[in-house]
Formats: structure tokens, C-alpha cells, sequence
């Protein structure tokens, strides 16, 4: 058992612990992240960034800067897009969204175009869209972990009027809540969040940590605390097992062609949600 | 050339008739997922050496069952979200076991102006007469059941059964235009023209009739700007699309 999970080297690889250590990061700060997503129902905008952040990736990997800036560039930029097009209405709201996106997803096409066009790295719309996480390097994934640790503080202290303005936005800008500024500061926590899980599990499915984990957790407990740390420890088991069977995947066939960490972070994912909602109905039925 | 023109203007009618029920329905986010599963398809049918086309409408199918199916358990949102990314986890595994040339990876996600054959042509032609009949059909209960879920289930209308319907025309639709504006832009040309149209015009039918002219207009302009640049065709549905409905946004709010 021991050996067939851990192939030879996959311990004194640095690759490996790099990516094991960007995942836990971010499987953190993606739950803390997530927990709220679910709550304000923003996992259409959640998603919209990810492809907002596949632009600046793009983008970086024509000018050939490092991906990590241009995901949070594209991310940020796309935040403020969508905290100024925010409609109270929910169909206006994912239109305005749906808009958003697509300008988006045009400029990743010209910009991928010129990549494959310009250069020769023919690879690279592969590796913005579904990640490449074993050529972080150490110093990027200190950033990540200094960047998401950072995050995770920041959006705890203000978790109680953040929930008040998820919840019941009325109330909270009775009780004096700057309800604007919060949404606007968590459309920001959000791209970060999605900016630096597209590092792991490349830009378009940084929506699968974002919302699966959260909301597994959900179906589980419905303490706010526990959910959140639910949802952290599922994503990292995820993040954790997906790196070590994408670095296992390469010695599967003798061809050596692995398969991506990004696909193995998402089914564990689903599975788990899918185990969890089995869970749920069995204790409600109970 | 003359093919992919004709298969663009399919493209953009049906965009324009199912993209305005997507709009009122505020089905955004699942016609966003479905058209990105059927790219899995695509690259998965191009694995085995088959049809595009049919891994194409395989996955859509499959992506639109998921959103119907799952839905019904949780939060929408978080549904769609997830039916999305599995669809696009696989793709990704897919893609990564391709030893084929990137470049038609890239003609699948962003759409390029590859030839379209004759069979192709009549097969999309076949589609887009059915989601135009079905859509029209069911102009008034699609209609009433988005805008009154309840009077409509007061009137004996099955709204589960005419949300799974739409769910179907909308990846039959995703799957006609693929092979033109590509997996990733689908989208924009449903909701662009027909969020557009809504605003301007407030009788449904004729704000249907001016999606489907908008989408026709977005449709072709993109083709020719792609043709001129050879850039590609996404690009410029994407922004054309989305620069319209800044405009008018703007121009209805200053007036």
C-alpha cells in the first residue's frame, strides 16, 4: 500500500513538497474564502474571476512575466469590474457577470493566440488553463503561503460583519455596517484567493477548491466555525493526495505521460461532496 | 468560407432565440458550464479518433443533465459549479493524454474558421431547426414559468419538466455553435445580444426578434474582423459582445 502510494523519490522531491506546501496554503485560504462564497451566493463571480485571472495569466505569459503576477492583476482587475457592474438583482447581476467573462475570455483567446503565434512554447495555453504546479519555485511558494496566511487573518477579523451584511444586508447597513465596502473588500479576498489557486490547479478550476470543499463542509455542520474548518481540512487532503497521485501518474504507463494535478484535486473533490451529501440524508433520515 | 459563414449565421440565430430565454430565465451560469463541459467532450472524442461533434453534444447533454439533476439537492449556484469544473477536470485529463498538435485545442476553446463540411453543415442546420421549433413552441410557458414559478405550477404546468427542456435546447445550442466560436464563447453570443435586446425593447417577442438580430450582426462583424486579422473569431465576439452592452447600459442610465 505504502509503495504503491508513494512512487521512488516522491519524498526527496522538492517539486513535490513545493506543491504540497502552495496546496495546503491555498486549501486554507480557499476555505475561509469558500465559507462565504456559499453564503453570498457568489460562485458565479467566483467562477467569473477565475476566467478574469486566465487573461492576466495570458497576458503574462506573452510579455513572459511570472503567471503569479498576471493571475492577480487579472483577478483584481476583474473584482473591481464586477464590484462596479453589481446589481442587488441576482439575474441582472449574473448577466452584467456573464458579460464581464466573456470580455475576458476573448482576450485570453488573442492573447494565447499571439503566445502560440510569437513564440515557441506551445504548451502554454495548457498550462495557464490547468496549472503547472510543479515549477513553482521556493520563493513563490513563500509568497503564497505569506499572501494566503495573511488573507485568512484578515478576513476572520471582520467574519461577524461580514456574515451580518452576507445574511441580511438590510440589517447590517441599519446597524451602521458599511455594507459596500465589505462586499467590495471580499470580491477582493476572492480574486486573491482565485489569482493564487490558479498557481495549483490552473485559472479555470480554481473554482472546484473555491466552492467544493465549502460546501461539502455545509452539508456536514451547520456551525459556521466547524464548517470552515471542515472545508480546510477536506481541501487539503485534496490538494495534498491530488499532488502526490499527479507526481504517482507519470510512473502509471510506461509512456510517461502523467496526468494533471488539477484533475485529480477536482474528483477528489466531487467525491467528497458526493460522500457528503450521502452522509447528510442518511443522519436527516436517522 | 462560405460554409463557416453559413454555419455562423445558424449559430446566431439560434443564440439569439435560446439566448434571450437564458437572460429572462437567469440561466447565466449553467449555459456558461455547459457550453465549457462540451469542450471535455471535444477533446475526448479527438482521444478516440472520433466525431468532434458528438463528443461535443455527448457532454453538453451530459453537463446539462448534471445541472438538472444536481439542482434539485443543492444550492444552484454550487450545482452548476460543480457539474462545471468535473466536466472540465476531465477535459483537462484528456487534454493532457492528446499528443495531437495544441493548436486545435486552442481552435476548440476559442473558436477558429476551419472549414465546416456539407454534412457538417446540413447535421448543425438539423439542430438549429429543432431548438428554434422547440423554443418557439414553448414561447408562453417558458415564458410564464421563469417570471411566476408558482402561477405557472397554478396553471398544471410541469416547471421541473420545462427547466430540464431548456437545459437541453441550451446544449443543443452550445454544441451548433462550437465549431465556429469555440467552447468558451458560445456563451457570449447567447447572452450579449439578449441582455442587450432587454434592455432596449420591453415586449418579449420583439426583444427576441432583436436578439436574434443583434447575434446575427455580432456573429458576422466577428468573422469578418477574425478574417481580416486572422485572430481569432472568440476575441471579437467576446468584446464586440460585451463593449454593446456597456454601451447601452450606459446610454439607458444617462437618459
Amino acid at each position: 500500500m505504502m509503495k504503491w502510494l508513494f512512487e521512488p523519490g516522491l519524498v526527496a522531491s522538492s517539486p513535490v513538497a513545493h506543491a504540497i506546501f502552495a496546496g495546503a496554503a491555498v486549501a486554507l485560504l480557499s476555505a475561509v474564502t469558500g465559507f462565504f462564497v456559499l453564503l453570498r451566493r457568489q460562485a458565479f463571480a467566483g467562477h467569473a474571476l477565475t476566467d478574469v485571472a486566465t487573461t492576466g495569466g495570458a497576458a503574462a505569459s506573452l510579455w513572459s512575466l511570472t503567471p503569479l503576477l498576471g493571475f492577480v492583476v487579472g483577478a483584481v482587475t476583474g473584482a473591481s469590474a464586477l464590484s462596479v457592474a453589481g446589481d442587488e438583482r441576482v439575474r441582472e447581476r449574473d448577466v452584467a457577470t456573464g458579460v464581464i467573462l466573456g470580455i475576458a475570455t476573448g482576450c485570453s483567446a488573442l492573447f494565447l493566440y499571439l503566445t502560440s503565434t510569437s513564440t515557441a512554447n506551445t504548451g502554454v495555453a495548457q498550462q495557464v488553463l490547468f496549472g503547472s504546479v510543479f515549477d513553482v519555485s521556493t520563493s513563490t511558494v513563500a509568497l503564497v503561503v505569506l499572501i494566503s496566511l495573511a488573507l485568512v487573518t484578515l478576513t476572520l477579523a471582520v467574519a461577524r460583519p461580514l456574515m451580518v451584511t452576507s445574511l441580511v444586508p438590510a440589517i447590517a447597513a441599519a446597524r451602521g455596517e458599511r455594507t459596500r465596502l465589505l462586499g467590495w473588500f471580499f470580491m477582493l479576498v476572492m480574486a486573491a484567493t482565485v489569482a493564487l489557486s490558479a498557481l495549483i490547479t490552473g485559472a479555470v478550476l480554481s473554482t472546484a477548491l473555491l466552492v467544493g470543499p465549502a460546501a461539502s463542509a455545509q452539508r456536514l455542520t451547520a456551525r459556521p466555525p466547524r464548517a470552515i474548518a471542515l472545508a480546510a481540512l477536506l481541501g487539503l487532503f485534496a490538494t495534498t493526495l491530488g499532488v502526490i497521485l499527479a507526481y504517482d501518474s507519470f510512473y502509471w504507463r510506461s509512456s510517461g505521460t502523467g496526468l494533471p494535478v488539477s484533475f485529480f484535486i477536482v474528483i477528489i473533490i466531487v467525491a467528497q461532496y458526493a460522500v457528503a451529501g450521502r452522509m447528510h440524508r442518511i443522519r436527516r433520515s436517522n | 468560407m462560405l460554409n463557416t459563414w453559413l454555419a455562423a449565421t445558424l449559430a446566431a440565430v439560434v443564440a439569439g432565440v435560446v439566448g434571450f430565454f437564458v437572460v429572462v430565465r437567469g440561466e447565466t451560469f449553467p449555459a456558461h458550464a455547459i457550453a465549457n463541459g462540451a469542450f471535455a467532450g471535444a477533446t475526448g472524442a479527438t482521444l478516440l479518433g472520433l466525431n468532434p461533434l458528438l463528443g461535443l453534444a455527448s457532454f453538453s447533454l451530459l453537463g446539462a443533465g448534471g445541472v438538472a439533476v444536481l439542482r434539485r439537492r443543492a444550492q444552484s449556484d454550487v450545482a452548476t459549479g460543480l457539474v462545471l469544473v468535473t466536466l472540465l477536470a476531465l477535459g483537462s485529463a484528456f487534454v493532457s493524454q492528446t499528443t495531437t498538435y495544441q493548436g486545435q485545442v486552442v481552435g476548440l476553446l476559442f473558436g477558429s474558421l476551419f472549414g465546416v463540411s456539407h454534412q457538417q453543415l446540413l447535421l448543425l442546420g438539423a439542430i438549429a431547426l429543432v431548438c428554434c421549433v422547440t423554443v418557439l413552441s414553448l414561447f408562453r410557458p417558458l415564458l410564464l414559468s421563469a417570471l411566476s414559478p408558482d402561477v405557472a405550477r397554478g396553471r398544471g404546468l410541469n416547471v421541473g419538466l420545462l427547466n430540464a427542456i431548456f437545459l437541453v435546447v441550451i446544449a443543443a445550442a452550445t454544441t451548433l455553435s462550437i465549431p465556429v466560436v469555440g467552447t468558451f464563447l458560445v456563451f457570449s453570443l447567447m447572452i450579449g445580444p439578449a441582455a442587450v435586446a432587454r434592455r432596449l425593447v420591453i415586449s418579449p417577442a420583439r426583444a427576441m426578434a432583436l436578439s436574434v438580430a443583434l447575434a446575427l450582426g455580432l456573429a458576422w462583424t466577428a468573422i469578418a474582423s477574425a478574417y481580416a486579422t486572422n485572430w481569432p473569431v472568440g476575441f471579437f465576439v467576446g468584446t464586440y459582445a460585451g463593449v454593446l452592452y456597456l454601451v447601452t447600459n450606459w446610454w439607458r442610465r444617462s437618459r
